[in-house]
């Protein structure tokens, strides 16, 4: 990455740290085999997004950042990994998980996809930041078709959305950046709850549930 | 910001429509819930026919132009034909006791509030504004999808749910890079949010950050509209939801997604450092158009197969907006109108004929019109009409494009011709076996269905009169109207 403008401004040092550390996490996500450590790597990835907000908020004294900073510390540094652990606990399934693609090959893959975001993000101000959150996204993406379990792909989406905010907390004015978190949170909530409705019903070894409407079964 | 502006003659009807959805969460009786969906929808319909007189007003929040308010009617009008289906499926599904009384309520709150989502998703000035309502929209949806509680059903709507919520996901990284792309000039703040001001300030907008988000809002909004390779949702959503829910899909969440893309089009053209944007948009409407004409053979299932159908439309559309000019952009938007208006009358008769046989693949229903005459010729009049052969409307719409394409980009017509005549040869084939040939049992166990009467039937007709008519004669104002769209849309 060429040097820019903003290189040695602590306010884009300490952003750029954090985005980087959930860069890394992002990676560490890809390899994780097992579902509790995968949950684990979003907490912690979530927390620094967090913090990472909470510095913007600071940086460019925009206070809507700091509710950004709060969603997701309270939701998705705590209520979601909780919520996902407790379904996990619940349900019987299986912790090690099969992997679509190999370790080896993801990670080259995601190495891969770094390097297309920092290609594709255009030069300017704001190259650095841009870049680190689209290797997020893109990372959660891989993430997602890396796994065959629902629950990791799940992970892997809540992932590809922590790149997301990171984008949205990174661009300075960015009008309806609370307002849109919030959006973005219902929609998580939405997905932590279809999941924790598959997995209640998967552990009664089948997913149908004919027993409440038998005559259904042909029609709609 | 003013959430107000809901309240202005503009917003009335998604207002109506949120206010028809929180009533109905709190009717217990299905009954009466029924009935207060249709009455919502008409009251929302009526709202929706102020908009053409209201065309260029709004605030930050709504904008209200030709193709907005035209693209609202039109989701207003199929989702009140469509509550009138619906009352009738309702009943018929609380007799066959195949839906719990309970679920009903959730699904005439969710009936309005995915319709208000739309209505909303389209008048919207704002692009966060328009994703969040497209976001309330698909979480409608996945919970309509969802309602039958099978296995099926439920895989249907996590599908939905999961690569649509990836979709919009991508979509608003789109919107952030847009708004940073229009930020130099328009400045910061609201205004770099909102089509009204970047639309006239496309060309000073900065170029690499526009494809960058280009490629984000096209790849987010192809999942909706249901473009293909982002397709996987379309078919298992529209087999296993309830058919209301499939009508309405059908009619509104494609076009409100081809809306965005046709804008974001509008934004790119304007700007000489940004890609040609009709290259990418033909091709995935080229692609989506081409697997579903091919698809269509394979499918048993009906409404399966009427899915794919959708697919292929939307692709046509897409094409269309993807070729660009006015006659092309006219062309487009009488195609998904049309095309929107006979989805709508095809899924309320499949849903009718997969009531009366008591299944719903081909092996099931068959022989329509020679036992059930009315109703047997009314679905092949729509299938008539969804093969774009004359004397229906869809028919001058293809035509149209397909000149347009000989004449600009000669090339494309080749895969453009295959995919048309493949697909409208699959339609010819299963008209055959579901209308004509010998009839298939109805379905004895109770309750004893009847086929549907006149007063069932009569919105579907009055959908295809209109298409019909769009097809013989385009009265002068309608002309002027649809020139109008395509001329503003540039």
């Amino acid at each position: 990455m060429h040097a820019s403008p903003t290189f040695g401004v602590l306010a884009h040092d300490v952003a750029h740290l954090l985005g980087g550390a959930m860069l890394v996490l992002s990676f560490v996500l890809l390899y994780q085999r097992r579902l509790t450590a995968m949950i684990h790597v979003y907490a912690l990835q979530s927390l620094v997004l967090a913090a990472a907000a909470a510095w913007q908020g600071w940086a460019q004294g925009a206070t809507p950042l700091y509710l950004v900073a709060l969603i997701a510390l309270a939701a998705k540094g705590i209520a979601i990994p909780i919520a996902l652990r407790r379904i996990l606990d619940r349900a019987n399934i299986r912790r090690e998980i099969e992997t679509a693609l190999g370790i080896f090959p993801s990670i080259i893959l995601g190495l891969a996809l770094v390097a297309l975001a920092i290609l594709v993000v255009p030069p300017g101000a704001l190259r650095e930041s841009l870049a680190f959150a689209l290797s997020v996204v893109l990372l959660g993406m891989l993430t997602m078709i890396a796994r065959r379990n629902a629950l990791a792909q799940v992970i892997g989406f809540l992932s590809l959305e922590n790149g997301l905010i990171l984008a949205a907390v990174g661009i300075e004015g960015m009008p309806l950046v609370a307002e849109l978190s919030i959006a973005v949170l219902v929609l998580l909530a939405c997905v932590v709850c279809g999941v924790c409705f598959f997995r209640i019903r998967e552990r009664f070894d089948s997913l149908d549930v004919s027993h409440l409407d038998r005559a259904g079964e042909a029609h709609r | 910001m003013s959430a107000l502006e809901l309240f202005s003659p503009a917003g009335l009807a998604p207002f109506c429509a949120f206010l028809a959805a929180a009533v109905l969460a709190l009717v217990p009786s299905w009954r009466v819930g029924a009935w207060i969906n249709v009455a919502a929808s008409c009251l929302c319909f009526l709202a929706a026919c102020w908009l053409p007189w209201l065309v260029g007003t709004g605030g930050p929040l709504l904008l209200v132009d030709r193709l907005a308010a035209h693209l609202a009617l039109l989701t207003a009008f199929v989702a009140m034909t469509t509550s009138w289906f619906s009352l009738s499926y309702v009943n018929a599904e609380i007799a066959a006791q195949r839906i719990d009384r309970r679920r009903l309520r959730l699904y005439h709150a969710m009936y309005q509030l995915f319709v208000g989502g739309m209505l909303l998703a389209l008048l919207s000035n704002n692009l966060g504004l328009t994703w969040v309502a497209i976001e309330t929209a698909t979480i409608a949806a996945a919970l309509l999808v969802g309602l039958g509680r099978t296995s099926a059903a439920m895989e249907a709507s996590w599908k939905l749910f999961i690569i649509c919520g990836v979709g919009i996901v991508l979509a608003l990284f789109g919107t952030a890079l847009l708004y940073l792309a229009a930020l130099p000039a328009v400045g910061p703040g609201l205004p770099a949010m909102n089509w009204s001001t970047i639309i006239p300030a496309a060309g000073r907008c900065n170029g690499p950050l526009l494809n960058l988000g280009f490629v984000f809002l096209l790849i987010g909004y192809a999942t909706t509209a249901g473009l293909v390779p982002l397709h996987a949702w379309m078919a298992d959503t529209y087999a296993e939801g309830p058919t209301p829910a499939s009508a309405v899909l059908a009619g509104s969440m494609l076009n409100v997604a081809l809306l965005v893309i046709l804008r974001l089009r509008g934004i790119m053209a304007a700007n000489a450092t940004a890609i040609d944007p009709g290259p990418p948009i033909m091709a995935l409407g080229l692609l989506s158009l081409l697997l579903a004409a091919f698809s269509l053979w394979r499918q048993r299932d009906v409404k399966r197969f009427f899915a794919f159908s959708t697919i292929g439309q939307s692709g046509v559309v897409a094409f269309a907006f993807g070729l660009g000019g006015p006659a092309a952009i006219f062309a487009g938007v009488l195609h998904m109108t049309l095309h929107t208006l006979i989805h709508a009358s095809v899924f309320q008769c499949v849903g009718r004929a997969a009531r009366l046989k008591g299944g719903q693949t081909f092996a099931d229903i068959g022989g329509l019109i020679a036992a059930h005459r009315m109703f047997g010729l009314t679905l092949a009049a729509g299938i008539v009409a969804l093969a774009a052969l004359p004397p229906f409307g869809l028919f001058a719409s293809e035509f149209l494009i397909v000149a347009d394409t000989l004449r600009r980009a000669p090339l494309a017509s080749i895969p453009l011709g295959i995919g048309l005549v493949a697909g409208a040869w699959a339609l010819i084939m299963r008209l055959q076996s579901l209308c004509l040939g010998t009839p298939t049992p109805d379905r004895r166990s109770p309750p004893n269905t009847l086929a549907p009467d006149a007063l069932a039937l009569a919105p579907v007709w009055l959908q295809l009169a209109i298409v019909l008519l769009l097809g013989l004669a385009m009265p002068g104002p309608v002309v002027a109207w649809f020139t109008a769209i395509a001329g503003a849309a540039r």
